[in-house]
């Protein structure tokens, strides 16, 4: 019958990611603003479906990032974060 | 009043159109497809796609797919289960023929990567449709000489249901440090002496690496199966930061 | 931008001819139960459960599960539209409405022209009071003649089936009175503020 409302993991929406970041941000490390675990995005629980992409710390479930695609424009928050540590290319 | 300036969507990764080369049935119920896709500018292991579909009156559907080739392969090839659901599997599973074409973009995904460079033991775990990345790093990893330990553990429904079962019988073949468990929850070959049963901490402790080697560990299948195989390994004391996983699960609702 | 090629064969969702009349613009019709959340299902002990109207000062009444059960119950006959595309015909709701719950709480109208839900899990979304009243919302606690599942919203989920089924919220825990239309979850990012099916408002603007 009905599907499972299952999270899948962050590196699910790098497409959608890549339309808005310069970088390859699943990579990155996000800091939860709940419990201050840091983990990569690529390694968050992802749940909104075809909404939207919510962004879940895999350790305490707070949300951390939401991204929502409209025919407009990205809608991005992030008040859920700490911080966001991109790697520097060692170029 | 400050100017708006429109984002400039996918510049970086624009929409390219593969073309289907060749179809391989890989089991009844899997196929993968040999895309031929023009100025591809190559992928690492473990990364993914995402297709795009257009009907003749314009409406879309998009999904993601692993990349199952390796960077060195001059095709990429994609691998695709028949489920009833969704619109994007049961047409590329089921409808597409050698010379269609379609959308895709990529290589999408910076996170579940594997190198040939990585020297520490390399620990797969996969179940049904979900080894296609993994089998991308295990072909990478046999183009590129790789030669550290590397295992693969990998639950299937039955014999039959096995994806890649000569190439990685092949694989494990070589001598070249690649071990491949196979397990079979639903059905068993007769005589087999493998193991049947789902994974669990037991199998992989059992015949997994040491927390104390710290194995890069890669494991996608079930979101069922990832979960509890995660929860396993780090009960066993494996590092939580050395474990990345791809649940495949529907795109939800 | 050129076109993108046409996939051969391909013919997306069944864009269906039946029931057109009650199919909102760009809906297909399913007949599972698609699901969808923002998050992980809330595991709700129905001794802890409450439901309560409240404003930003008042708390005007709250309910135990008991007591909610106690409270008169009303079926519903209704379609069902997600933003997502999906419609499902004639899904069957047993619950209160919101006019016996303002009743209940022995209010004989809303205090503000606007409300905001509040969910277990932390969901939120907001609906005019004028669209939940006169029958046209209810906090349902059964579907198809069966306990709500939890996937779907249970133990209870606010059913206001005009609208984009984001709305319904799930896993209810709250209604808040506003004297101003606050967006929830989804509407402060990007969703419409209202989210009517028959008029295609699914994103701000639309």
């Amino acid at each position: 019958m009905s599907e499972k409302p299952l999270p899948l993991d962050g590196n699910s929406a790098a497409g959608l990611l890549s339309e808005l970041f310069a970088v390859e941000i699943t990579g990155a490390s996000i800091t939860c603003d709940g419990c201050h675990h840091a983990a990569p995005i690529g390694a968050a629980r992802l749940y909104g479906g075809r909404m939207g992409a919510v962004f879940r710390c895999a350790h305490c479930e707070n949300v951390v990032v939401r991204l929502v695609r409209t025919p407009e424009g990205y809608w991005l928050e992030m008040k859920g974060a700490r911080s966001l540590f991109v790697q520097a290319r060692g170029d | 009043m400050l100017a708006t300036e429109k984002v400039q969507p996918t510049r970086k990764l624009p929409w390219r159109t593969a073309t289907v080369r060749e179809i391989i049935e890989e089991t009844p119920r899997v196929r993968s497809l040999s895309l031929d896709i023009p100025d591809w500018p190559g992928h690492r292991p473990g990364q993914h796609v995402d297709i795009r579909l257009t009907s003749d009156d314009g409406y879309q559907a998009q999904r993601s797919y692993s990349i199952a080739s390796a960077p060195e392969a001059a095709e990429l090839l994609v691998t695709v289960e028949r489920i009833e659901e969704g619109e994007v599997s049961p047409y590329l599973s089921s409808e597409v023929i050698v010379g269609d074409k379609f959308e895709l973009r990529g290589p999408i995904g910076g996170h579940f990567v594997w190198s040939a460079f990585m020297t520490e033991p390399l620990f797969l775990v996969a179940g049904g449709s979900g080894v296609a990345p993994l089998m991308a790093m295990l072909r990478h990893r046999a183009a590129a000489g790789n030669k550290n330990p590397a295992l693969l553990v990998y639950s299937s429904r039955s014999f039959d249901d096995i994806i890649y079962r000569k190439e990685l019988a092949a694989l494990a073949a070589r001598s070249d440090g690649l071990k491949v468990v196979h397990t079979l929850t639903r059905q068993q070959p007769a005589g087999w002496t493998g193991e049947k049963k789902r994974i669990d901490p037991e199998m992989l402790s059992r015949v997994g690496f040491s927390p104390k080697e710290q194995p890069r560990i890669f494991i996608c299948g079930p979101t069922q199966l990832v979960e509890s195989a995660a929860r396993a390994l780090i009960e066993l004391g494996h590092d939580a930061g050395l474990i990345k996983t791809e649940r495949f699960g529907p795109t939800g609702a | 931008m050129s076109e993108p090629p046409v996939s051969r064969g391909f013919r997306g969702k069944q864009r269906s001819s039946d029931h057109a009349a009650r199919t909102p613009p760009g809906q297909h019709l399913v007949n599972d139960f698609p699901v969808l959340s923002a998050g992980p299902t809330p595991r709700i002990d129905l001794v802890k459960w409450r439901f309560a109207l409240t404003d930003g000062h008042n708390k005007f009444a709250e309910w135990d599960w008991e007591q909610f059960n106690a409270l008169p119950q009303t079926k519903i006959k209704t379609d069902i539209h997600c933003v997502t595309t999906w419609s499902k015909l004639d899904t069957e709701w047993r619950g209160v409405t919101f006019d016996d719950l303002l009743a209940a709480a022995g209010l004989d109208e809303a205090p503000t022209p606007f409300a905001l839900m509040h969910c277990y899990g932390g969901y939120t979304t907001n609906v005019p009071v004028e669209d939940m009243l006169e029958g046209k919302a209810m906090v349902a606690t059964r579907f198809a003649g069966e306990e709500l599942d939890p996937e779907h919203g249970g133990p209870a989920r606010l059913v206001v089936p005009h609208l984009y089924f984001w709305k319904s919220a799930k896993w209810i825990q709250r209604i808040e009175f506003t004297e101003t239309d606050t967006p929830g979850f989804w509407e402060e990012l990007g969703y419409h503020i209202y989210g009517d099916p028959w008029r295609e408002q699914r994103y701000a603007g639309d």
